[in-house]
């Protein structure tokens, strides 16, 4: 009856504890705790909430509860180029499923996909506060404002393109 | 303490402050359905999240219908719990659950048990209304538990007890909105979380979301290959709740009749765990004395407090959550592995049976002895010392089968030698029990005397954890007790800080110890059933004859021709065991 081995990297390992510690290691930081985290990794695989649950006290069944329960956090890493199309009212009215449908055609991917080849990733997200630009993508932290579905093909070249990928 | 004066259903009811809807109609009769709501008096279970709606009902003055089981009465409150609106909205709340919820009532193992179908029956539910998209969940099983999520009505009091009451947290709510549901981490197999397989969870689920794994086709199958040799086992807790199964008033102690059920069933010897519980006592009591004799001439390093390891779900937990504490807990084996320890060796040898040709079956009040027997640790050539364990519950489902009218039953007596026990072993179905049985042989042992007084009731009662100092001649033994693993971890906690003044520390997991073990007849939270239990533990203990492990005679006549002396080198081998560290190991991988 042997124990169940987790691996985690010596560097992942020191910065979680590092995070954890920022927080007193205090279970009602697990929220914090776990943004910080994801902020590191790009995203929160098993073996960093094991990590996580061990350093914070708490179940990893509690982590992955809160995990699971917020869609902000991903199990699954985040492509190169994470792809974030608002479908807020705003956004929605003007038309944001459509540009969601050619970014899954443009891609291959359904939302809270990554690509095999790790370059981009589909998510849907609430409102980034940018109505006025409505509908609204956000590819990593540059916004495209004002978009219709015929410009999606253009935004995916570019960064194929700026990837030497084409 | 402040009355609050409130009018429900139009009669008028007087109740402390801070009492809730629900209790307060309670208290005149008026009984509002519940579903999610689970509260076990006195134990420190409490499930009140207030989530299912069922118990809505309409207060005056208030605009929304407020959930009786956690709205508080206030002075000239005016309630109703059964106007149009409340029957409207307590049968669209039942309709909608039940609308993701299978209908495979007629081969569900709670069926007649369940809180959902007794509600819907209540509201006379003919036809559910909505349709639409049904919860897909892979049906989980374990050695003792099933987990199926398609009946998971997340009512969450699995996932109070595994964490507020166990402090387990092998269980938690994941996701959100339809797929929201009650799972492990990753929802990964029970086998790799750390469950104890305590079973409280199955017996707080309202549903058939979680049962237990039944052993009752293999035992049919067993007895009635005429090749094997079956002989059963029943343990304390048994005696004082199967009754229940079959009408009788909770309490009532049924041994004789469980006997004469089990040799009509076809079992060839009907044996009692009280038997190995004695046995349990002459190991786990010198062990005690041992470790204490070498602590009073001088010696530090020897480890105490002694944690008792009758417990499979205990031993569970700590190997899970306190591993660096493993060498503490004595090494003696539960009282149902050293019974088919015995049975198959010593008894086997006595009627000339090979090991392979007997099947040792144990009726347990527990879930955590289907995972115990199942241990490779008690496996010799992968022959188990007990080859199925099945649950109170278990046994009632076989006698109903094998058409046996349990109430008309006369009493029959155990089949010796494994049969002839004593109250010290009938005490260990209820927290305390354990710590008491050593306590009464240890004094003898030690001081050479006859114990003034057999009932240690300083070591009695259901709070959750207890102390007390035995006297032993002069010698005080600090001794601890605790019940819910909650309770074992602060004293745990104790130890770890090296603030534990106690000798020895008996621990139980479920509420009550074993006479609410997850495998009993289902209490539906009325722990005035778990209380009668418990009273009849102790009548049937002051009914026995014996009530001293160490007079036990089968037991000395076991030493005299078998074994040689308590923890000797026999002993050792077939009645001792040692403990793993099953924490998740984290290992850092070279980049």
């Amino acid at each position: 009856m042997s124990s169940i081995k987790i691996q985690i990297s010596e560097k992942t390992r020191a910065k979680i504890e590092e995070i954890a510690k920022s927080f007193n290691n205090e279970p009602g930081e697990l929220i914090n705790v776990l943004h910080k985290t994801q902020e590191f990794l790009g995203y929160l695989p098993a073996e960093a909430q094991e990590v996580i649950a061990k350093e914070m006290n708490v179940s990893t069944a509690k982590v992955y509860g809160v995990v699971s329960f917020y869609s902000f956090f991903t199990m699954i890493p985040k492509g190169r180029y994470p792809v974030s199309i608002c479908m807020g009212t705003a956004c929605y009215v003007r038309g944001a499923e459509r540009i969601l449908d050619e970014f899954k055609h443009q891609l291959g991917l359904s939302v809270g996909e990554t690509g095999a080849d790790g370059l981009f990733s589909l998510a849907s997200l609430r409102c980034v506060g940018a109505c006025g630009l409505a509908p609204v993508v956000l590819v990593g932290e540059k916004v495209f404002g004002r978009l219709a579905s015929d410009d999606v093909k253009g935004i995916v070249d570019e960064y194929k393109n700026a990837s030497g990928t084409v | 303490m402040d009355q609050v004066k409130l009018i429900i259903d139009n009669r008028e009811v007087s109740v402390p402050k801070g009492t809730t809807i629900l209790k307060a109609a309670s208290s005149i009769g008026i009984h509002i359905p519940t579903l999610c709501h689970f509260e076990l008096e006195g134990m420190n279970i409490h499930n009140k999240p207030g989530g299912c709606r069922i118990c809505v009902v309409d207060v005056q003055g208030r605009k929304n219908l407020a959930p009786a089981c956690v709205t508080e009465v206030y002075e000239g409150m005016v309630v109703k719990t059964n106007s149009v609106r409340v029957y409207n909205s307590r049968r669209t709340v039942l309709e909608l659950i039940l609308s993701d919820h299978p209908f495979d009532c007629l081969v569900c193992a709670k069926s007649g048990s369940c809180e959902l179908q007794d509600l819907s029956i209540r509201f006379g539910v003919r036809d559910v209304p909505f349709k639409g998209e049904m919860s897909q969940y892979q049906i989980e099983t374990s050695t003792s538990i099933i987990r199926d999520n398609n009946k998971c009505i997340m009512c969450r009091r699995c996932e109070t007890v595994c964490n507020d009451f166990q402090t387990v947290g092998a269980l938690s709510a994941i996701e959100r909105g339809f797929p929201a549901v009650v799972s492990t981490a990753f929802n990964q197999k029970m086998h790799h979380s750390p469950c104890t397989f305590c079973g409280q969870c199955v017996a707080v689920c309202p549903v058939g979301a979680l049962v237990e794994m039944d052993s009752t086709p293999k035992v049919i199958r067993a007895i009635a290959n005429e090749k094997k040799t079956v002989v059963v086992q029943v343990a304390p807790a048994v005696r004082v709740a199967l009754g229940e199964e079959f009408g009788m008033k909770p309490g009532s102690i049924v041994t004789g009749k469980i006997t004469a059920a089990l040799k009509q069933l076809g079992f060839d010897y009907v044996f009692d765990t009280d038997w190995s519980a004695d046995l349990t006592i002459m190991e786990e009591g010198t062990e005690l004395i041992g470790r204490l004799t070498k602590y009073l001439n001088g010696d530090k390093t020897v480890k105490l407090p002694l944690l008792t390891s009758c417990c499979p779900a205990w031993v569970n937990f700590f190997e899970h959550q306190f591993p660096d504490m493993k060498e503490i807990p004595s090494t003696a084996k539960s009282p149902q592995q050293m019974f088919g320890a015995i049975a198959k060796t010593y008894f086997a040898d006595k009627i000339g049976v090979k090991r392979e040709d007997m099947v040792v079956v144990s009726v347990m009040p527990c879930l955590a002895k289907k995972y115990e027997c199942d241990r490779d640790e008690f496996k010799t050539d992968g022959n188990p010392e007990v080859d199925y364990s099945i649950t109170t519950r278990e046994l009632a489902h076989l006698i109903k089968q094998a058409n046996i009218d349990f109430n008309l039953l006369e009493d029959a007596e155990f089949d010796s030698p494994l049969g002839e026990s004593t109250g010290a072993g009938v005490i260990f179905g209820t927290t305390g029990g354990v710590i008491e049985a050593a306590c009464r042989t240890a004094y003898e042992i030690i001081t050479k005397k006859p114990l003034p007084k057999i009932d240690f009731t300083e070591l009695r009662g259901l709070e959750g954890v207890r102390s007390a100092t035995i006297d032993v001649d002069g010698l005080p033994l600090n001794i601890g007790i605790a019940h819910g693993l909650s309770n074992a971890r602060k004293l745990l906690e104790q130890i770890r800080r090296g603030e534990s003044q106690f000798h020895a520390i008996e621990v139980m997991a479920c509420p009550g110890g074993c006479i609410d073990g997850g495998g009993q007849p289902l209490h539906h939270g009325n722990a005035d059933i778990i209380k009668a239990r418990w009273e009849a533990i102790y009548e049937a203990d002051r009914n026995m004859p014996i009530r001293k492990s160490h007079e036990n005679p089968s037991v000395i006549t076991l030493y005299k021709e078998f074994l040689g002396e308590p923890c000797g080198h026999k002993s050792h081998e077939l009645l001792h065991t040692h403990y793993f560290d099953k924490q998740k190991v984290i290992e850092v991988k070279v980049d």
